[in-house]
């Protein structure tokens, strides 16, 4: 519906290539694996060291969010003449802004403003 | 009725929420409520549902909805400023053991409706609206890439304004500052339905901010005229770039910190209670990393305008294109990196706050060197003093002085003095009435003739512009002074009545400010009037540089009759530097998206369900939500979303452009 009946060059680069069903099932599988590897995990504890744990799950759930953007999303270099990847950056650059900084802002709050209570009996 | 099912139906809405016990609420709600009703009675009087609901409610056409979105917010800021004269008021009498005309629990709603209503439903529909109008011609471009979404856009941001309104008659408005910083603004604090209506009005609201920020960047990547490279896009279409890119960055972040707010309120969570660890200052954090972002993105856009605007009258091309762009791109990305420079005072020790003070300082760096892009596109100029370059040499001198009080607070020892004080008021709206206002007013002089075919009555204006920058310094410098004297924010009353005399000249600025507004009004109303007088029917009034000069005012429905070939920077100069010659002849059909009402619809269903969760009425919520969800779905099915506009009514309407430029030339 929109009027971009005008614009020459729409087609030129090319959209997203629409996937294949092999695609597809690749992708299928593949988040299966790393969904049911993390949930596995955690529920028989096969690590006993809990932060260990929550590390390699963090890491599964990157690596499943790629996952989707290449087999579900079909996005790769070269899509939407690069702006998917431009895009993409930016939003990475931004969430690793927010996260770690927001990280590091509540663990300086925390360690400047919350003193544990054998700290506090120590105050004069 | 048995008290359950009344209990049922309303939810803890009940004739006590209205505030009948206000007299000053009271009498408002009579003048707002007789003022409507004439209202109303005149459209139906006047025959107009039909014109407007065909012609501009369900409009799809992005030249009409900037125009709605500019009257959203010309509405929005009479009752903004009437909250800000109302305290202004207050502060000036409330000396010497008086305790002025307001109670404490209406004075804490003014002050945070005051803030909300003027960021929100101020700033962002002007800004916003003159992106949707201005855009798309300087790209030459037919609309939107998704017109039904820019329409359903405008309605959610209506939505979320109307529910604002609303607090103002039944119930009440948040009590906690434009930010609702919990816990003040958790359950415990605040029981009542303010900080409620706060939530879901910005949460309508922005959905509506978020889609047209989505809209407006597809717009501008995809939809430019071919031989428009990124390089040669004007600086007013780079800067909404830049905009939309923030917008669509940031605002996510306002709707995840809002919404787990909400879950605070209703379902009892814990993220920003005090107890079972939760962490009011997380939600600090959180919600300025969106309002950081926020205020470049009312800032930029009025960049590109003072950019068009100088290098239009200035009538040169504009000094450094290209640092200007990279300036732009800069500031989009350092506006990410500060957003701790608001609380510096909340104790995350040296290391933290001197990375965030040194970033905060750093980004005046690309700010100053647009200011003197400016002054060297000025420079040797042949500089015409039109109503839109008086608001610019305003803002340049303005400006500077809220930029240096800004890096002044930057720096976190001297924040530490100053943090929640007034120096900290005068601080922002010097940079918002000197920088967003002022860039508005000279956009919507210098574009309105683009809009309406005929210019704004130019002494009036300059009535108005006068009014409005020494209405800005006599309302705001004292609260410099007051602000370095240790006077905080958002008092009600004081105790050293040596302070008064500051407070006496600030409320004679306030109301300087308010003739201002009147003279904008009168000049509307005086322009339309003599509208005959101030005609223009060449489509370029100003001699101007980019493609929305290139077409008629206002543009016809499809904006270009052919879409033109860009082959520099200032494509209508260029054009018209090479003897451009209007086409004639050889008219095709133009296909164009077909007006909705859909938008209308799922926005009065937002209203709704926003009323409903407010008031806790459980029924009316789901019944809505449900209504939502049916409708957009059903939405999908609508087959019958566009038309063309067949060749014989082209040729017609550029006949009957090509008859009255003939007459202009034969007058001239």
């Amino acid at each position: 519906m929109s009027a971009h009946d005008h614009a020459g060059d729409d087609h030129a680069h090319g959209g997203a290539a629409h996937g294949s069903l092999k695609g597809y099932l690749i992708g299928f599988f593949l988040s299966v694996i790393l969904t049911a590897i993390p949930f596995w995990m955690v529920m028989t504890g096969a690590i006993d060291n809990k932060q260990a744990t929550a590390v390699i799950v963090m890491a599964f759930a990157v690596v499943q969010i790629v996952v989707h953007m290449i087999f579900f999303l079909h996005m790769n270099p070269a899509s939407e003449g690069g702006w998917s990847m431009l895009a993409l950056i930016f939003t990475v650059v931004l969430v690793v802004i927010v996260l770690s900084g927001s990280l590091w802002v509540m663990y300086h709050l925390n360690a400047n403003m919350m003193p544990g209570l054998h700290e506090m009996q120590q105050m004069p | 009725m048995p008290e359950t099912l009344t209990k049922f139906i309303f939810g803890r809405l009940t004739l006590e929420s209205l505030p009948l016990h206000e007299p000053i609420v009271v009498g408002t709600f009579i003048v707002v409520a007789l003022g409507g009703l004439a209202l109303l009675g005149a459209v139906t009087y006047f025959k107009l549902w039909g014109y407007l609901w065909r012609e501009w409610f369900t409009s799809v056409d992005h030249k009409k909805i900037g125009v709605m979105y500019m009257v959203l917010g010309l509405v929005m800021l009479l009752r903004g400023f009437s909250d800000a004269i109302m305290m202004r008021l207050q502060q000036a009498i409330a000396f010497n053991g008086s305790e002025g005309y307001l109670n404490a629990h209406h004075y804490d709603q003014i002050f945070t409706a005051h803030g909300v209503i003027m960021i929100f439903f101020v700033a962002m529909p002007f800004v916003t609206g003159l992106m949707n109008f201005v855009v798309p011609l300087q790209i030459g471009a037919r609309d939107v890439s998704f017109p039904f979404l820019n329409n359903f856009s405008f309605w959610m941001t209506v939505g979320g304004a109307i529910l604002v309104m609303a607090s103002l008659f039944v119930g009440e408005f948040a009590r906690t500052g434009w930010l609702a910083y919990p816990p003040l603004s958790g359950i415990n604090y605040s029981p009542d339905v303010g900080v409620d209506y706060y939530i879901w009005a910005l949460q309508v609201a922005g959905v509506g901010t978020t889609l047209s920020g989505i809209n407006l960047i597809c717009t501008i990547i995809k939809m430019r005229a071919p031989g428009m490279t990124m390089m040669r896009m004007p600086v007013f279409t780079w800067t909404s770039l830049c905009t939309n890119v923030l917008i669509v960055a940031s605002f996510p972040v306002l709707t995840a910190v809002l919404t787990l707010l909400a879950l605070d309120r209703y379902v009892g969570t814990n993220f920003f209670t005090n107890d079972f660890g939760g962490n009011p200052m997380m939600y600090v954090n959180l919600i300025w990393i969106w309002g950081h972002p926020e205020v470049y993105i009312l800032i930029l856009p009025l960049f590109g305008v003072f950019s068009e605007v100088t290098s239009t009258f200035s009538g040169k091309r504009l000094f450094g294109y290209t640092s200007m762009v990279y300036a732009t791109v800069v500031i989009t990305i350092l506006s990410y990196l500060v957003w701790l420079h608001h609380f510096f005072t909340m104790g995350s020790g040296a290391s933290v706050n001197s990375f965030f003070g040194i970033t905060t300082m750093i980004i005046s760096i690309p700010t100053g060197a647009k200011m003197f892009n400016w002054l060297f596109t000025m420079y040797r100029g042949r500089i015409r003093f039109e109503l839109p370059m008086m608001w610019t040499v305003a803002f340049m001198l303005t400006f500077v002085v809220g930029g240096m009080t800004g890096v002044l607070l930057a720096v976190p020892p001297a924040d530490f003095v100053l943090h929640n004080s007034l120096f900290l008021i005068a601080h922002f709206h010097n940079v918002i009435i000197g920088g967003v206002l002022f860039g508005l007013f000279a956009g919507i002089a210098y574009w309105w003739p683009k809009a309406f075919g005929f210019r704004l009555d130019p002494f009036w204006g300059k009535v108005s512009f006068w009014c409005w920058v020494l209405g800005f310094w006599f309302a705001f410098m004292p609260l410099y002074i007051l602000g370095l004297m240790g006077v905080t924010r958002r008092m009600r009353v004081f105790d050293d009545p040596s302070l008064q005399i500051w407070f006496v000249i600030a409320a004679f600025g306030a109301v300087l400010i308010a003739c201002g507004i009147a003279a904008f009004l009168v000049q509307i109303f005086v322009s339309i009037r003599k509208r005959a007088e101030l005609v223009d029917v060449t489509g370029d009034p100003w001699d101007g540089r980019t493609l929305e000069w290139s077409t008629s005012s206002p543009p016809p429905a499809y904006n270009f009759a052919f879409t033109p070939i860009i082959r520099d920077n200032d494509a209508w100069w260029d054009m018209k530097k090479a003897g451009y010659r209007r086409p004639l002849s050889g008219f095709k059909p133009i296909h164009m998206p077909k007006n909705t009402g859909t938008g209308v619809i799922l926005a009065v269903f937002s209203v709704a369900l926003g009323f409903g969760l407010i008031w806790y009425m459980w029924w009316l919520a789901a019944l809505s939500f449900v209504s939502l969800i049916a409708t957009a779905i059903g939405h999908t099915f609508n087959y019958h979303r566009d038309f063309d506009i067949p060749a014989a009514e082209v040729a017609q309407t550029e006949e009957a452009r090509t008859a009255l430029l003939v007459a202009e030339g034969a007058r001239a």
